[in-house]
C-alpha cells in the first residue's frame, strides 16, 4: 500500500474548494493527496424510510473500485448517511483500514437554520476527512478535546477541535503498537 | 492504559458490526454476540466493563439474559437498545438493573453521553465497594488494646511487617484476636485500599473449601448453578487472609502452593486462567512445625507462608490489659443494649484478674456481654459473671505472685478512676510504692 490518499468525490459532488481541502488534507496528514471524481450508484444504498443512505455499504462499494495498490480512499459526498441504529453518522471509516466516507451535508451551517458559509464548511470538511483518515491509520478516539482525533458528535464538536493530530496521536502515528499494525 | 472491554448482542448482524466498528473507533475492546445464550457463553472471555443489549432476539431475549447476568456478573454494567414500541419493556429492564435503555435508532451523541455516564457508574460503584469495605473493615473491627508490654512488643512487629509484601503467619491460642492483627496488618499496607478477604480454613467442609478459595465455573459440580468467583480472586489488590491454615486438607495445600508460586489459577470446572496478586496472611493455633515433623503439613508450604512470624500472647500473660478491655467490651456492649455503662466492682475486678482465660478475649467479651444482661444496677458483680470465671478463679492456676500483684493494682487504679493516692490508700502501700510498681509492670492508668 502506498502513502498516497486518495480524495474521492462521488459523482456530481465537486466543490469549489476541492483544491483547498486537498492541500490542507496533505498538510495534517504528512502525505501526498490526489483528488478524483468517483462514480457510484447511489440508489442501491438508500434507505427509503429514513431518507439517508447506509454508509458501510457505501464504503464497501467504494473499496470495490480502489484501483489495485492504491493507499488510502476518503469518498465525500453530500448525501446524508448513517449506520444502523444510530440516526447519522458525520463519516465512517474502518479502523487500520484504508477505506473511509464523509459527508459533507451535516457541516453546513444552513442545515442548521444558520447563515451559509463556505470557509466553516471547508474547515468542518478538513477535520472530517483528517479524523476518518486517522481511524484509517489505526487511531482511535482522543480525550484532547482540541485534537482532530477527539470523538465529535455535534457539529460544535467538530468546531472545537483543530485540524491536526495532538503530539501523543502523532506519537502513536510515527510508532504504531503492534495491534495497530494492519497490513492490507 | 487498559482498554475498556464491552459486548454488543443483537440478533442484527448489521447492528452488530455497526457498533462494533463505533467502538472500536472509540478505543473499546470489542466483542459480539448474536443473542443472550452466545453472550452467557462469551461472558467465559473475561469480564466486560460494558454490554449493549438488544431487547428482542432469538432463543434468548434481552430481559431474560439480564435476569441472567445478574447472577453471574452482578458487576457487569448494561445499556439497553429497543425500538420505539417497546418501552414498557425498557422500563422493566431498569428494574432488573440495567443502567439505561436508549431507543433505535440511537443519536451518536446520546449513545456517546450514555456509556460515558455507565462507565463513569462504574468506576464509582466499584470505588464505593472498596470505601465501604475499608470503613466497615476500620469501624467494625474491635480497636486491639492493651498496654501491656507484650502487645506492645505485637504492635511494633505489625508495623515493621505491614507495609512489606511478606507472608505473614500469626499465631496464638484461640480467641486472642489473630484476625484483628491481620485486618491491621492489611490496614497498615499499601494495599489498604484493596479487600481484606478471610476465609477460615477449619470452619468450611473441606469439599466446599476449593470452590470457596478458587471459586467454581457453572456446572463444575452438581448444585453449581452459577459461575462463582473464589476468596483468592476477590482478593486480588488485597490481602488473603487464610485463618486456621492448619487445618487445610493436604490435597489443597498442593493447589494453594502453586497459587502461591505464580498467582494464576483455574476456576473448578474452568480452563481460563486468572491472575490475582494478593498479599498472604495466615493465623493458626496449632504448632505449625510439629505439623511438619508428623507431615501433616506441607514443608514447602511452610517456607512459603512463614516468611515472618507474630505470637499474640494469650491473656493470661498481659493480665494488666483487662481493665482496659473490660472498659472497651462494657462500653460496647452499654451501647448496643441502650443501657448506661456499669462499673466494675473491685471482687468482680479481682476475679477477672485471677482466671486463667483459656476463651482469652474472646471469652473475656463473652463475659462481660453475659454481665451486662444479667447484671442488675449500675455496677457489675462477681455473681453476674459466668460461673465458670467463679469456679475456676478460685484457685488461680499458674500464676506467679507479680502476675497477681500487677493485675490487683491495674483493677484498684481502674476502680478509683487512676487516681493513685487513692489507690495507694486501698492498697495499704504508701504512693512512692505504688509509683514504683505501676512503673515495674509497665500499667498504664487511665
Ligand atoms: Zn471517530
Ligand atoms: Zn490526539
Amino acid at each position: 500500500m502506498t502513502d498516497e490518499i486518495l480524495l474521492a468525490f462521488l459523482n456530481d459532488f465537486r466543490p469549489s474548494w476541492s483544491e483547498d481541502l486537498r492541500r490542507r488534507v496533505g498538510a495534517a496528514t504528512d502525505r501526498f493527496v490526489r483528488v478524483d471524481s468517483l462514480r457510484v450508484d447511489l440508489q442501491r444504498f438508500h434507505a427509503p424510510e429514513r431518507e439517508q443512505y447506509h454508509a458501510t455499504l457505501l464504503l464497501a462499494e467504494m473499496l470495490r473500485h480502489r484501483p489495485a495498490g492504491a493507499g488510502h480512499i476518503v469518498g465525500i459526498t453530500e448525501v446524508d448517511l448513517f449506520i444502523p441504529v444510530l440516526t447519522f453518522v458525520f463519516g465512517q471509516a474502518q479502523l487500520g483500514g484504508p477505506g473511509a466516507v464523509v459527508s459533507v451535508m451535516r457541516l453546513h451551517a444552513d442545515y442548521y437554520g444558520l447563515p451559509a458559509n463556505e470557509s466553516l464548511l471547508l474547515d468542518r470538511a478538513v477535520k472530517e476527512v483528517v479524523h476518518e483518515l486517522g481511524h484509517g491509520f489505526g487511531l482511535v478516539h482522543c480525550p484532547d478535546y482540541s485534537c482532530v482525533m477527539s470523538s465529535s458528535t455535534y457539529v460544535e464538536d467538530v468546531d472545537l477541535k483543530a485540524e491536526r493530530y495532538c503530539p501523543d496521536c502523532l506519537d502513536l502515528l510515527a510508532n504504531p503498537p503492534e495491534s495497530r499494525v494492519n497490513v492490507v | 492504559m487498559k482498554k475498556p472491554r464491552i459486548m454488543i448482542v443483537d440478533d442484527e448482524q448489521s447492528v452488530r458490526s455497526s457498533l462494533r466498528e463505533w467502538f472500536l473507533e472509540d478505543g473499546f475492546e470489542v466483542e459480539t454476540a448474536e443473542d443472550g445464550l452466545d453472550a452467557l457463553k462469551k461472558l467465559d472471555t473475561g469480564p466486560f466493563d460494558l454490554m449493549i443489549v438488544d431487547l428482542k432476539m432469538p432463543r434468548m431475549d434481552g430481559i431474560t439474559l439480564l435476569r441472567r447476568l445478574r447472577e453471574v456478573d452482578p458487576g457487569g454494567t448494561v445499556i439497553i437498545l429497543t425500538a420505539f414500541a417497546a418501552v414498557d419493556t425498557a422500563v422493566e429492564a431498569l428494574k432488573l438493573g440495567a443502567f439505561d435503555y436508549v431507543t433505535k435508532p440511537v443519536d451518536p451523541d446520546e449513545l456517546s453521553h450514555t456509556v460515558r455516564r455507565a462507565l463513569e457508574q462504574k468506576r464509582l460503584t466499584e470505588e464505593n465497594v472498596r470505601l465501604r469495605e475499608k470503613v466497615s473493615e476500620l469501624s467494625s473491627s474491635s480497636p486491639i488494646i492493651g498496654g501491656s508490654p507484650a502487645m506492645g512488643h505485637v504492635m511494633d512487629l505489625v508495623c515493621t511487617v505491614a507495609e512489606t509484601e511478606a507472608s505473614v503467619v500469626i499465631r496464638g491460642e484461640s480467641g486472642t484476636g489473630k484476625e484483628l492483627i491481620a485486618r491491621a496488618i492489611h490496614a497498615g499496607s499499601p494495599r489498604r485500599f484493596f479487600p481484606i478477604v478471610a476465609v477460615n480454613c477449619g470452619a468450611i467442609p473441606e469439599t466446599l473449601l476449593e470452590s470457596e478459595l478458587f471459586g467454581h465455573e457453572k456446572g463444575a459440580y452438581t448444585g453449581a448453578h452459577y459461575r462463582r468467583k473464589g476468596k483468592i480472586e476477590l482478593a486480588n489488590g488485597g490481602t488473603l487472609f487464610l485463618d486456621e491454615i492448619g487445618e487445610i486438607p493436604a490435597k489443597m495445600q498442593v493447589d494453594l502452593l502453586r497459587v502461591l508460586e505464580s498467582h494464576r489459577f483455574t476456576r473448578l470446572g474452568g480452563t481460563q486462567e486468572i491472575v490475582s496478586d494478593f498479599r498472604l496472611v495466615c493465623a493458626t493455633n496449632r504448632n505449625l512445625e510439629a505439623l511438619v515433623q508428623e507431615e501433616s503439613f506441607r514443608e514447602d508450604l511452610y517456607y512459603r507462608i512463614n516468611v515472618f512470624s507474630i505470637d499474640l500472647p494469650p491473656l493470661r500473660e498481659r493480665l494488666e490489659d483487662i481493665p482496659l478491655l473490660t472498659e472497651h467490651f462494657v462500653d460496647k456492649y452499654a451501647r448496643s443494649m441502650g443501657k448506661p455503662p456499669k462499673q466494675m466492682t473491685v471482687e468482680a475486678g479481682e476475679l477477672l484478674q485471677s482466671y486463667d482465660w483459656p476463651g482469652n478475649v474472646r471469652e473475656l467479651e463473652n463475659a462481660i456481654e453475659r454481665a451486662m444482661v444479667v447484671g442488675q444496677g449500675n455496677r457489675i458483680r462477681p455473681e453476674d459473671l459466668p460461673l465458670r470465671v467463679e469456679q475456676d478463679a478460685v484457685r488461680p492456676r499458674n500464676r506467679s505472685l507479680d502476675a497477681l500483684e500487677s493485675g490487683h493494682i491495674s483493677c484498684v487504679l481502674r476502680e478509683e478512676s487512676g487516681n493513685v493516692s487513692q489507690a495507694a490508700r486501698v492498697l495499704g502501700i504508701d504512693r512512692g510504692t505504688l509509683y514504683n510498681k505501676i512503673k515495674k509492670y509497665g500499667i498504664k492508668s487511665g
